[in-house]
């Protein structure tokens, strides 16, 4: 953790990209309470205003998730498109409700706010990848490749 | 290479003019297709940034992200001072809007190319790229497009020989559309939390760290080396008189070819979605649109012929906003799309507000109730009087804007509403 903090100033200013690489970095994914008091050690801020921060912003975690963050758009265009059955259609195929992650720990299921792929609406990001033009059944293939790459590795 | 995103009609394309045509990780595909040119010249000419700033000013460019403020004017209202930044807000959260994206991975160095006039211009050293943190891509090619261009002695110090510096970071967000607001992206820049501030006192007197800030929209930056290079009397020759230059449009939704199109400023409601976006898909009738984004206007029919700058809108109680249309056909529901713009903005309050951060909730219950036909006339009523509350009572354009949606989509659907109030309740599962 260490290592990568040092590749910052120690200033106030970085803790978003703080942040976000202890998340990144994190096997489970999310800003643990350990992060966050190395954090604000480091850039030399209380406790109190690094949590503050860390609690704002949607793409910060809080609790552990999953290795692969599913994220499904629900803004209007999306939505227009057939978002919302895409989404009980992952909730079914996942077994979890929105925020959830899957017991065996692959997948954390979220909504989004736009993603900018409104010309390919419905989208989604896995990871950092993202999927346009969905349908129920790319919906399954596209899950299905994440589950045969993982076993793969 | 960026994804085709071109629709049926000619365009006019100026900052998207080498988008598809080169490849943006490499910069000296970007420097053949005449990358850091205006740069180059206002050096070479010497020419002083009051002069740059009289060239952005004559061209009549006004602000991209939605406002329309005239670009030249703000360049000139920054304060004096040491230190200085320049900030490209990249942070494109509007739903439905994504043209900042396919400038920042189709043609990056225009954008750093766009802040370093405006550094020249006003005396900054330093700029920074916010760019939200969904957008991957996005972050990527910005970043090699930044290293790149310091290498090649086009950023950093001393700029190609001369005695201007100019360096540029990049600002990754994490997820928060209020950010969007030039003060509430400065708050996040410093680490806290995306709160807007209260203005005045503007970003140009105090911004980043309380120092003088410009704070312009990708598409805005992206219009500036053209201006330079080619001059304002060219940019006034594309668009109306008092919105010259093109837009970038985002048509979406039910059309035949979705996608973003670059047309010059003032081109009709109509020609966007028949000579663009191919029309209708499936050639249904159209029943209307939502105009300029989430933060937009709902309209119908009789907007066809409104022609799509900073005033034609107005005319039709409707804005411009990012450029994002939202066509719907017939067969599309206007409350339920109302229902979920509400829900976005109730998920994007920051809460810094009362007004808005309970009345983004009650427009959200209200709505519901509507959508599931339990809901009453006077329920319609309450719609129109929170987003107004909200609108005189909070601080940033977020807590503003739910009362455009509601206002219109009530007014011009109210047919729709009524069937709906009209219909069996049904409680949601």
């Amino acid at each position: 953790m260490n290592k990568l903090l040092e590749k910052h100033p120690r200033s106030k200013e970085s803790l978003l990209d703080i942040l976000h690489e202890l998340q990144d970095a994190d096997p489970r994914r999310y800003v643990s309470d350990d992060a966050l008091r190395a954090v604000a050690e480091y850039v030399n801020v209380p406790l109190s205003e690094v949590v503050s921060t860390a609690t704002f912003y949607s793409m910060y975690s809080r609790s552990p998730r999953g290795r692969h963050i599913v994220r499904i758009c629900e803004s209007p265009p999306c939505h227009l498109a057939g978002a919302t059955n895409l989404l009980a259609v992952l909730m079914k195929q996942l077994g979890v409700k929105a925020g959830g992650t899957t017991a065996d720990g692959a997948f954390t299921l979220e909504t989004t706010s736009c993603l900018g792929l409104c010309a390919e609406a419905p989208a989604m990001m896995i990871d950092e990848r993202t999927y346009g033009s969905l349908t129920p059944e790319r919906l399954a293939t596209v899950i299905a490749d994440v589950r045969r790459n993982d076993a793969a590795k | 290479m960026p994804r085709s995103e071109s629709a049926v009609g000619r365009e006019t394309r100026i900052v998207l003019e080498n988008c598809g045509h080169i490849d943006p990780a490499r910069l000296d595909q970007a420097v053949a297709a005449g990358a850091y040119g205006a740069i180059q010249k206002i050096l070479k000419a010497e020419t002083t940034p009051s002069d740059v700033i009289d060239a952005v000013k004559s061209s009549g460019l006004r602000g991209r992200g939605g406002a329309g403020f005239p670009t030249g004017t703000k360049w000139s209202f920054t304060a004096s001072g040491e230190t200085k930044y320049i900030v490209c807000n990249a942070d494109e959260g509007e739903p439905g809007t994504f043209k900042d994206r396919l400038i920042l991975e189709g043609d990056p160095h225009r954008v750093l190319e766009g802040m370093m006039i405006a550094g020249y211009a006003v005396g900054a050293s330093k700029g920074y790229v916010y760019i939200r943190g969904e957008y991957e891509q996005s972050i990527a090619r910005i970043r090699k497009a930044i290293d790149d261009a310091r290498r090649a002695g086009y950023l950093g110090d001393r700029v190609l020989g001369s005695a201007f510096s100019f360096d540029i970071e990049i600002k990754k967000g994490a997820g928060a559309y209020v950010c969007g607001d030039e003060t509430a992206l400065l708050e996040s820049m410093e680490g806290k939390r995306g709160y807007p501030r209260i203005k005045p006192p503007y970003p140009g007197s105090v911004g980043f760290w309380d120092k003088p800030t410009v704070v312009n929209n990708v598409e805005t930056l992206a219009n500036v080396p053209p201006i330079i290079l080619r001059g304002a009397d060219a940019f006034r020759s594309v668009g109306t008189a008092k919105s010259p230059g093109t837009k970038v449009y985002l048509l979406i939704g039910l059309v035949r070819k979705p996608g973003a199109v670059e047309a010059p400023m003032g081109t009709s409601l109509r020609s966007l979605l028949e000579d663009f976006a191919g029309g209708v898909r499936g050639g249904k009738p159209f029943k209307g649109a939502l105009v300029g984004g989430a933060a937009g206007a709902f309209v119908g029919p009789s907007a066809l012929d409104m022609t799509m700058d900073f005033d034609g809108p107005k005319e039709h109680g409707a804005v411009l906003g990012s450029g994002a249309i939202l066509v719907l056909d017939e067969d599309a529901s206007v409350v339920e799309l109302l229902h979920e713009v509400l829900r976005f903005f109730q998920h994007e309050s920051c809460g810094q507000c009362v007004p808005c951060r309970v009345g983004s909730r009650v427009l959200v219950t209200l709505s519901q109730r509507i959508v599931s036909g339990c809901g009453t006339p006077d329920d319609l009523d309450r719609l129109v009087e929170v987003a107004k509350t909200m609108q005189v009572g909070s601080l940033c354009p977020l807590g503003q804007s739910p009362i455009l949606p509601v206002n219109t989509a009530i007014e011009t659907f109210r047919e729709e509403f009524d069937t709906r109030l009209a219909s069996a309740c049904r409680t949601a599962s």
